[in-house]
C-alpha cells in the first residue's frame, strides 16, 4: 500500500486545466482568454508546486492521491507520483503558464487557449500515471492538440500524421502484445522492440525525426514548442521500456541516441532559419536526455535525469525568446544578419543565458548534469563518451553562430518599438533565475534526481528478477511434468 | 588555527570579489537597469583592489609562516557518496597560483581604469564590464583552481568572455565573425579539456590536483598514473591549450581576436587568456614528465609555433597583429620552457611577457601618433634596414616565405578547405535530402518559410 499525499493534487491540477479550458471555449473576447488563461496555468502551476512539496514532506518514493475520485470509479490508482515524475509536474505546468504568458495578444488568433489547456491536462496526467496502458492512451490522445492547428492553419499534415500514426500504432501493438506473458521471451522481446521504437519515434530518434521540422515549420511556435519541450518519449522510454529492456537493447538504444545527437548538433548548423534551428538543437540534446537514461547506471541515469530539467528549463526559456523576436519580425531567417541588439537589448542577454544554460555551460544549471552524464557514458564506452562531448561543442558554436545573426552584424532600423514588454520578460526571467539558481546551488535537484534514478535501477532489477523467477520455475514444472509422465 | 580562518577568509574574498562583480552587472542588465559609467568604474576598482590586497596578503602570510601550499577548502559543490562522484571546491595557493593570481588582478586593474576612460561613452560600455568581470572571474577562479573541474569552469568562463569581447563592435560584420570562429576553436580546444578531465577523474577516481600529482606542492609533484595514460590525458590537454594559447595549428584565431576594443586586446591577448594554456601545461607538468614522448611533443609544437609566430610576425601591416604574433612567439618559446622541465624560467617568462605585452597594446593606439610627431620633427620618413635574412636569401625563397608569411601559414585556408568546408557542405547535402524526403510526403514546399521575407507577420511596417 503506497503512503498517500494529503490531497488529490494531480486531479485537481488535471480538473483546473480541463474545466479552464471549457470555460476559454466560451471567451470570444482574446484579451479576456489570454488573462483568463493565465490565471488558470498561474492555478495549475502553484497546485502541481504543492504536490511536489507534500511529495517530498512524505520522504517516500512514490505516493498515490486521497480522495481520488478516479479511484472511486475505477478501483485504480490514476495518479502516482514518485521521484520521477514529483519535480516534472510543476516544470510542465511552469513551461506552459511561461509560454502563455510570453504570448503576444496579437497571436492570440492562432494560438489557440482553449486546446493548450487541453494539452496541458494531457500532459499532467501522463507524467503523473505509471500504468502503461493509461500511459500509451494518453500519449496517443496528446499527438491530437498539434493535428487540430495543422487544420485549422489549412496545412498538410501528412507528414505529421504518418510518424504519429506509427506511433500510437507501434505504441499500442506494443502494449497489446507485453500483456501477454510467454515463458520464452519471445513476445516480450518484440512488445520491447515495439514500444522502444514508438518512444524513439516521439523523441525524434533519426531517421524517424522529420515530423518534428515539419511541426515547427507549419503550426505556432507555442504549440510545437509544447509538444516538444516536456520530453514525454523520454518519459514513455522511462516507464515503458526501462523495467524491461535488456542491457543490451538499452546499449543500442544509447548508440542510435548518441549518433542523433552529433547528427541533429551538425544540422543546427547549418540551419537558415530559426524555428529549424531551434528544432535540431531541442533534438540533439534530448537525444542526450536519451543517452543518460539508457545508460542504465545509477551515474549515467542520474546525469541523464538533470540534463533533462536542465534542458526543459533552459531551451523552453531560449525558445521563447527567440518566440518574441519573432514576434517581433516575422520568422527569422538566419541566412543574414538583423542586428536586433540595440532594439531588444535584454532579450538578447536572456538568449545567450538560456542558450549557454542548455549546453551545461559554468554555473548553470546543466552544468553539473552534463558532467555526470559525460562520467556515466565514459564509464561503459570510454571513446564513444566523447561523442557527447563533440555534440555539446557542435550546440554551443550553433547557439552563438545564431545570437550572432539575429542580435548582431548590422544596424537594424525599427519603425516601432520592440523592446520586450513586461509579462515577456517576466517569462523569461523566471526561467533564468531557475537556470542560474539551480547552477549555482546544484546539490539538492542532483540528489532528488539520484534517488530517482537509484529507484528506477531498483525496479528495473526487481523486474528482471521476477522474470527470472518465473523463468526458472516453469522450467522447473517442466522437468517436474517430464519425469513424472509415463 | 587563526592562520587558517585568514587563509580562508582572504581566498573568500579574492574569489567572491569577482563573482560579485559579475552578479551586479549582469543582474542590472538583465533586468534592463544597466548601471552608470561612473559606478561600474567604482565597482570594478574596489573588487580588483580588494582582490590584489587580499592575495598580497596571502602571499605574505605564506611567506612569514614559511608555508608552500595551502589548500582553502569551499567543501563539496556536488556530491553523490553511493556513486563516488563529487564535484570538490577547492582553491590552492601555491607557487603557481598566487605569481598568476596577482599579475592577473594587477593587469586587469590596469586594463580596467584604462578602459573606463578609453570606452568613456561608448554605447557597450556596460556591455564591455560585463564581460570584463566574467573574464577576471575565469581567470581567478582558472589561477587558483585546486581540482581540474574548477579550473576547467574558469577556462570557460575566460573562453566565452574572450568571444564576445571580439565581437564587442557587434554592427559591424566582421568581429561578428571573428568572435564566432575564435568560440568554435575554443569549443573545439575545451571538448578536449573536458573528456582529459573526465579521464583523470575517472583513472584516479579524484580531481584534485593534490591527489592527482601526488604528494609534494607545485613544482615537485609526483603525478600517480601510468606512462599511457598520462601520454593520452596529456596529448588531450596539449590540445587543449594550443586552442587557448593559439599554437599551430590554432594560430589563425590571434589576429582575428585584435578586432575587439584595445583594453580586451591587453588583456586577453597579450598577458592573461593567451598565457592560460601555457599555465594549464605548467599546472599538469607533473603529468608531463611520466611520458618523453609527450615532452617532445610539446616542445616540438612550441618549436613550431615560435617559428611559425616570428615569421609571420614580420610582414603584418597593423600593429596589433604584428604584437598578436610577437605575444604568439614568446607564449610558443614558454611552451618549450615547460616541455623541457624550465618551470621557473617559464612562469618568469609568463610575468615579464604578460607586463611587457599588456604595456604594448594599451600604447599601440597613440603610438602612430608619435611617429608622426617624430617624423614631422626630423622632416623626413624613418628608415629600416633590411634584416640579415633579406640580405642573405635567395629572391626566389625570399618571394615564397614572403607569401607564406603573408597568407599567414596559410592556416585558415587549410581549416576552410579541409574541416569547415566538408563539414557544412555534408550537413546541407542531408538537410536538403530531409527537404526533399518530407516535400514528398506532404505534397507541398516544406521549406517556404526559408523564402519568406522576414516581414510577413512582423509588428514592424513594412
Amino acid at each position: 500500500m503506497l503512503p498517500e499525499l494529503h490531497l488529490p493534487w494531480m486531479e485537481i491540477s488535471v480538473l483546473i486545466t480541463l474545466l479552464g479550458s471549457i470555460w476559454l471555449k466560451f471567451t470570444p473576447d482574446r484579451d479576456r482568454a489570454y488573462k483568463r488563461c493565465i490565471r488558470i496555468c498561474t492555478l495549475t502551476c502553484l497546485v502541481t508546486i504543492c504536490g511536489w512539496i507534500d511529495f517530498v514532506s512524505l520522504n517516500t518514493f512514490a505516493a498515490s492521491e486521497p480522495f481520488s475520485l478516479f479511484y472511486r470509479l475505477f478501483h485504480k490508482n490514476l495518479f502516482v507520483v514518485d521521484d520521477l515524475s514529483a519535480p516534472l509536474l510543476p516544470l510542465a505546468a511552469l513551461l506552459y503558464l511561461l509560454t502563455v504568458l510570453s504570448t503576444l495578444k496579437t497571436k492570440g488568433h492562432s494560438f489557440s487557449f482553449s486546446n493548450t489547456l487541453i494539452s496541458e491536462a494531457i500532459l499532467l496526467s501522463t507524467l503523473s500515471s505509471k500504468e502503461p496502458w493509461i500511459i500509451i492512451l494518453l500519449l496517443s490522445v496528446a499527438t491530437i492538440p498539434p493535428l487540430l492547428e495543422f487544420r485549422s492553419n489549412k496545412r498538410s499534415s501528412r507528414v505529421y500524421v504518418l510518424h504519429m500514426g506509427l506511433f500510437v500504432l507501434l505504441l499500442v501493438a506494443g502494449g497489446l502484445l507485453s500483456s501477454f506473458k510467454d515463458q520464452s521471451g519471445t513476445l516480450s522481446l518484440i512488445a520491447g522492440a515495439l514500444l522502444t521504437t514508438a518512444a524513439l519515434l516521439r523523441s525524434g530518434i533519426i531517421p524517424l525525426h522529420c515530423w518534428m521540422t515539419d511541426l515547427f515549420d507549419k503550426i505556432t511556435f507555442g504549440t510545437a514548442l509544447l509538444f516538444v519541450t516536456p520530453m514525454t518519449g523520454a518519459y514513455a522510454i522511462l516507464r515503458l521500456v526501462f523495467p524491461i529492456a535488456p542491457d543490451w537493447a538499452l546499449q543500442g538504444i544509447a548508440i542510435v541516441s548518441l549518433i542523433t545527437a552529433v547528427y541533429a548538433a551538425g544540422m543546427a548548423l547549418v540551419q537558415q532559419e530559426a524555428r529549424r534551428f531551434f528544432c535540431y538543437l531541442f533534438l540533439s540534446h534530448s537525444s542526450l536526455v536519451l543517452v543518460g537514461l539508457e545508460m542504465a547506471t545509477p551515474l549515467g541515469l542520474t546525469g541523464g535525469l538533470c540534463v533533462w530539467i536542465s534542458v526543459g528549463i533552459s531551451l523552453a526559456g531560449f525558445a521563447l525568446t527567440l518566440r518574441s523576436v519573432e514576434a517581433r519580425t516575422g520568422r527569422i531567417s538566419l541566412k543574414t544578419y538583423h542586428g536586433l541588439y540595440e532594439h531588444t537589448p535584454t532579450l538578447a542577454g536572456l538568449f545567450l543565458v538560456t542558450g549557454l544554460a542548455s549546453i551545461g555551460f559554468p554555473g548553470t544549471l546543466g552544468f553539473i548534469g552534463t558532467e555526470l552524464l559525460i562520467e556515466g557514458v565514459i564509464e561503459i564506452y570510454p571513446l564513444v563518451g566523447t561523442a557527447v562531448v563533440i555534440a555539446t561543442a557542435l550546440n554551443s558554436i550553433a547557439i552563438l553562430q545564431v545570437y550572432f545573426r539575429v542580435f548582431t552584424g548590422t544596424h537594424h532600423s525599427a519603425s516601432i518599438s520592440l523592446r520586450a514588454r513586461i509579462p515577456e520578460h517576466v517569462a523569461i526571467l523566471i526561467l533564468v533565475a531557475l537556470v542560474i539558481g539551480g547552477g549555482l546551488y546544484p546539490q539538492p535537484g542532483v540528489i532528488s534526481r539520484n534517488h530517482a534514478a537509484i529507484q528506477l535501477i531498483q525496479q528495473r532489477d526487481e523486474a528482471f528478477q521476477e522474470n527470472k523467477v518465473s523463468v526458472d520455475y516453469s522450467i522447473s514444472e517442466d522437468k517436474h511434468h517430464l519425469t513424472t509422465s509415463p | 588555527m587563526n592562520s587558517e580562518i585568514a587563509f580562508h577568509f582572504l581566498g573568500v574574498c579574492i574569489v567572491a570579489g569577482p563573482a560579485l562583480l559579475l552578479a551586479l552587472l549582469g543582474t542590472s542588465s538583465l533586468i534592463n537597469k544597466p548601471l552608470g559609467e561612473r559606478l561600474i568604474a567604482h565597482a570594478t576598482q574596489t573588487v580588483v583592489v580588494m582582490g590584489l590586497f587580499a592575495s598580497i596578503a596571502v602571499l605574505v602570510l605564506m611567506l612569514t609562516l614559511g608555508k608552500r601550499y595551502v589548500p582553502v577548502e569551499m567543501g563539496n559543490w556536488v556530491v553523490l557518496p553511493e556513486q563516488h562522484f563529487h564535484f570538490h571546491l577547492k582553491f590552492i595557493f601555491d607557487r603557481l597560483s598566487i605569481p598568476f593570481c596577482i599579475l592577473s588582478f594587477i593587469l586587469c586593474g590596469t586594463v580596467g581604469a584604462f578602459a573606463s576612460r578609453y570606452l568613456h561613452r561608448e554605447p557597450g560600455y556596460n556591455r564591455f564590464f560585463i564581460c570584463y568581470a566574467l573574464f577576471l572571474l575565469g581567470m581567478i577562479v582558472s589561477s587558483l583552481a585546486g581540482t581540474i573541474e574548477t579550473l576547467f569552469f574558469g577556462w570557460e568562463l575566460v573562453g566565452l568572455s574572450s568571444a564576445l569581447l571580439v565581437a564587442f563592435f557587434h554592427e559591424r560584420l566582421n568581429p561578428v565573425r571573428n568572435g564566432l570562429r575564435i568560440w568554435s576553436i575554443y569549443r573545439i580546444a575545451d571538448a578536449a579539456f573536458l573528456v582529459a578531465a573526465i579521464m583523470l577523474h575517472h583513472l584516479t577516481g579524484a580531481g584534485d590536483f593534490a591527489e592527482l600529482m601526488g604528494t609534494g606542492s607545485w613544482p615537485d609533484g609526483q603525478a600517480s598514473i601510468s606512462e599511457q595514460h598520462a601520454l593520452f590525458i596529456g596529448l588531450l590537454l596539449l590540445f587543449a591549450a594550443a586552442g587557448k594559447s593559439a599554437l599551430v595549428p590554432f594560430s589563425g584565431w590571434l589576429p582575428r581576436a585584435m578586432e575587439g576594443p584595445t583594453p580586451s586586446s591587453a588583456v586577453f591577448y597579450g598577458s592573461l587568456s593567451v598565457h592560460l594554456g601555457a599555465y594549464l601545461l605548467l599546472r599538469v607538468s607533473p603529468i608531463l614528465e611520466l611520458s618523453p614522448l609527450l615532452s617532445l611533443t610539446v616542445i616540438l609544437l612550441g618549436l613550431v609555433s615560435a617559428i611559425y609566430g616570428t615569421l609571420v610576425a614580420r610582414v603584418q601591416t597593423d600593429i596589433k597583429s604584428a604584437l598578436a604574433f610577437a605575444s604568439l612567439t614568446q607564449v610558443s618559446i614558454i611552451v618549450v620552457e615547460i616541455g623541457c622541465g624550465l618551470r621557473y624560467i617559464a612562469l618568469i617568462h609568463i610575468i615579464g611577457h604578460a607586463c611587457l605585452r599588456t604595456l604594448q597594446l594599451l600604447r599601440a593606439p597613440s603610438l602612430f601618433h608619435d611617429y608622426h610627431s617624430l617624423e614631422n620633427a626630423i622632416g623626413a620618413h624613418l628608415t629600416q634596414k633590411p634584416s640579415l635574412w633579406v640580405r642573405i636569401m635567395p629572391e626566389r625563397y625570399r618571394v615564397s616565405l614572403y607569401r607564406f608569411e603573408l597568407e599567414r601559414g596559410y592556416l585558415d585556408m587549410l581549416c576552410n578547405r579541409f574541416i569547415i568546408t566538408p563539414f557544412v557542405g555534408l550537413f546541407r547535402y542531408c538537410d536538403s535530402l530531409e527537404s526533399r524526403w518530407t516535400n514528398l510526403i506532404s505534397g507541398e514546399d516544406q521549406r517556404e518559410s526559408e523564402s519568406v521575407s522576414p516581414v510577413s507577420d512582423s509588428l514592424e511596417e513594412n
